[in-house]
């Protein structure tokens, strides 16, 4: 048995692996169930200041290499979240699993606005959504675009907040370590990466891109090697801790996760290859993994690649 | 290089009138993997996409109610018209015993007619109760009856069969339907309905639910059955309705 637990910001998990946001939801009983099947962490659908229904289906179409999202960021609303994630919370709190919140909002002001509201639910950690590919500004980038917006959305959230938070960025710029630079410099405690890779697939026979949206968000196993990259650079770049994620379904694949440089591991695209059991699996293959290749605990082995 | 089709491409082979708003759609192709319960996501590009559960595996047969744009839209798919499709999905009934009584309301005939042809095929003896508002509400009737099963029938205005609910039919049927279990699908007042007559008779029972399912991968979390219905049903609660179910069991009723 190799020891599994992983300090993130102060917070003990159990072990390093967190369920991705928007995988799952943001009802307390799947949270909960997610937590039951051994998650470390839960992160919760990113909510907006209002209500959103999201997009039409076709949503989300599962391909050789993964799945392909533009759910279209279905969610509550501020309001109605903030009963729900206390309600997750007090369930959770029960099986002494960490709730993170995830907020979006479509202004600078309004992520602050967000973070003061969604602190009301007192999560355990904030995760900002500044990377989401699938609803963009008028310019169709999203904030995590360039260091100057992705500073300035960082700096209202820490003017809004007690909480700790991560940043999430995407890997579709030109350099990531800049972006968690000018994150960490305004004030981010975390950074995650990374969200899904902007991307179409076409049915051919159909003569028609699959989604409803045209374009959407990749995740998956051919994620896996940008996702590596990234939090390789990030991690050489700042100091602050990081959930990596993108294409992680296996022990083996949490293993090279921290290996890259990350403190804990998001899992998303992986619940419906394996189901929310998948938590529990590769915890088990991560620690089959760690004795083999004789690893005591996480420490032993973050970073261990990039040096 | 292998490559994955993203939707399956059917042809319509055959398009019936089943009642004046609802049609059964025959293509061009089986969908052999799937069983009765299980159910696909039917997509027309530029329309939508929406669950249509097997109603006939060999070939694919989808019975579908015309009640707004995406299945306005199938019913009326001309033959040689195409429609794409993912899946199977979902868990399905499972075949248990030797006298079946199956259950539907409104659409929900569907699935029972593939249950019924395969419960037929080795061997069981099957019930049908089928319930709904008027007489020409109700769906698959005469479908099931050539099948060779036995037929009850309930409408709230008496127009055919017994006057009242399904339950009423069930009832009913159980007099001298000594069933094994019960499989239902239709709206969810007639399943919790069904579960405590299930209950009640402490009858093995199936039920196979409805909600606003998006991506039928077990991914987005929309699906969940509410918690109410849960307790009530005896379900865990989390229960994703694309992967979980629709297909929930009552395998220890009475309790
Ligand atoms: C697992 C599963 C299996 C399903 N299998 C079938 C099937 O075999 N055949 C089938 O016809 N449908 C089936 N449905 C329902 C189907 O997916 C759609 O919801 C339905 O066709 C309506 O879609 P729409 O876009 O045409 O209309 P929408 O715009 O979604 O609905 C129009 C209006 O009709 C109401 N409505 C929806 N469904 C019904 C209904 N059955 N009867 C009366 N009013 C309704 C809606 O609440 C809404 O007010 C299934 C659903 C699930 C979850
Ligand atoms: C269906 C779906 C919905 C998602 N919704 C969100 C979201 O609301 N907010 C967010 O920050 N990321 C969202 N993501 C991205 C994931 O959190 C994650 O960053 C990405 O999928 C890469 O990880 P994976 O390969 O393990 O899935 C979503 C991903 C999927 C597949």
């Amino acid at each position: 048995m190799s020891d599994l637990s992983c300090n993130f910001l102060g917070l003990n998990l159990r072990n390093p692996l967190v369920l991705a946001s928007g995988v799952l939801g943001t009802s307390p009983g799947l949270l909960e169930r997610v937590a039951a099947c051994g998650a470390g962490a839960v992160t919760a659908k990113s909510c907006g200041p209002e209500p959103r229904a999201g997009h039409a289906n076709p949503i989300s179409v599962e391909w050789a290499g993964g799945v392909i999202n533009a759910v279209g960021l279905t969610n509550p609303g501020l309001k109605d979240e903030v009963p729900i994630l206390r309600e997750a919370k007090a369930r959770l709190r029960e099986l002494g699993v960490p709730l993170i919140a995830s907020i979006f909002a479509p202004t600078v002001d309004d992520f602050g606005r967000m973070a003061a509201g969604i602190s009301a639910a007192e999560p355990d950690l904030i995760e900002v959504n500044i990377s989401c590919p699938n609803v963009s500004d008028d310019f169709g980038t999203p904030f995590s675009g360039s260091p100057e917006t992705t500073a300035a959305v960082t700096r209202k959230v820490r003017e809004n907040t007690n909480l700790p938070f991560t940043v999430k960025l995407s890997s579709n710029v030109p350099s990531i370590a800049r972006i968690a630079l000018a994150a960490e410099d305004a004030g981010a405690h975390a950074i995650t990466a990374i969200n899904t890779v902007p991307g179409m697939l076409i049915e051919a026979r159909a003569a028609s891109p699959v989604l409803s949206n045209r374009v959407g968000g990749i995740s998956g196993w051919a994620i896996k090697p940008i996702a590596l990259r990234c939090v390789a650079e990030i991690r050489k770049a700042v100091k602050l801790p990081i959930i990596g994620l993108g294409g992680i379904s296996t022990g083996q694949d949490a293993a090279e996760m921290i290996m890259a440089g990350a403190t804990a591991v998001g899992v998303g695209a992986a619940v419906m290859q394996r189901g929310p059991q998948v938590f529990a699996l590769i915890a088990q293959e991560l620690d089959d993994f760690m004795n083999a290749e004789h690893y005591p605990n996480l420490e032993k082995m973050r970073g261990i690649a990039i040096r | 290089m292998s490559h994955q089709d993203l939707f399956l491409t059917f042809t319509v082979a055959e398009n019936r009138k089943e009642n004046y708003r609802a049609q059964t759609l025959v293509l061009d192709a089986p969908l052999p993997a799937a069983q009765p319960g299980q159910f696909i996501m039917a997509w027309l590009p530029g329309i939508g996409e929406k669950p249509f559960s097997v109603a006939a595996a060999d070939p694919l047969t989808l019975t579908i109610a015309a009640v707004g744009p995406l299945s306005e839209a199938l019913c009326r798919l001309p033959i040689g018209a195409r429609l794409w499709a993912r899946g199977p999905f979902g868990q399905g009934f499972k075949l248990e015993g030797k006298k079946l009584l199956l259950v539907g309301g409104g659409y929900g005939a569907a699935p029972l007619r593939f249950l019924a042809q395969e419960g037929l095929r080795v061997g069981a003896k099957v019930c049908v109760c089928l319930g709904a508002k008027t007489a020409d509400d109700l769906l698959l009737a005469e479908a099931f009856r050539s099948l060779g099963c036995t037929v009850w029938t309930a409408t709230e205005d008496g127009s055919a069969g017994l006057k009242g609910l399904v339950t009423g039919a069930v009832e009913a049927a159980l007099r001298d339907f000594r069933a094994d279990g019960l499989y239902a699908c239709g709206p969810k007042p007639m399943l919790l309905a069904l579960v405590e007559l299930c209950r009640k008779h402490e009858l093995p029972g199936q039920f196979s639910w409805e909600a606003l399912l998006r991506c039928g991968l077990g991914l987005c979390g929309n699906c969940e059955l509410d918690e109410e219905t849960c307790k009530a049903a005896g379900i865990p609660t989390g229960w994703l309705t694309c992967k979980d179910g629709p297909v929930s069991f009552l395998s220890s009723p009475g309790r």
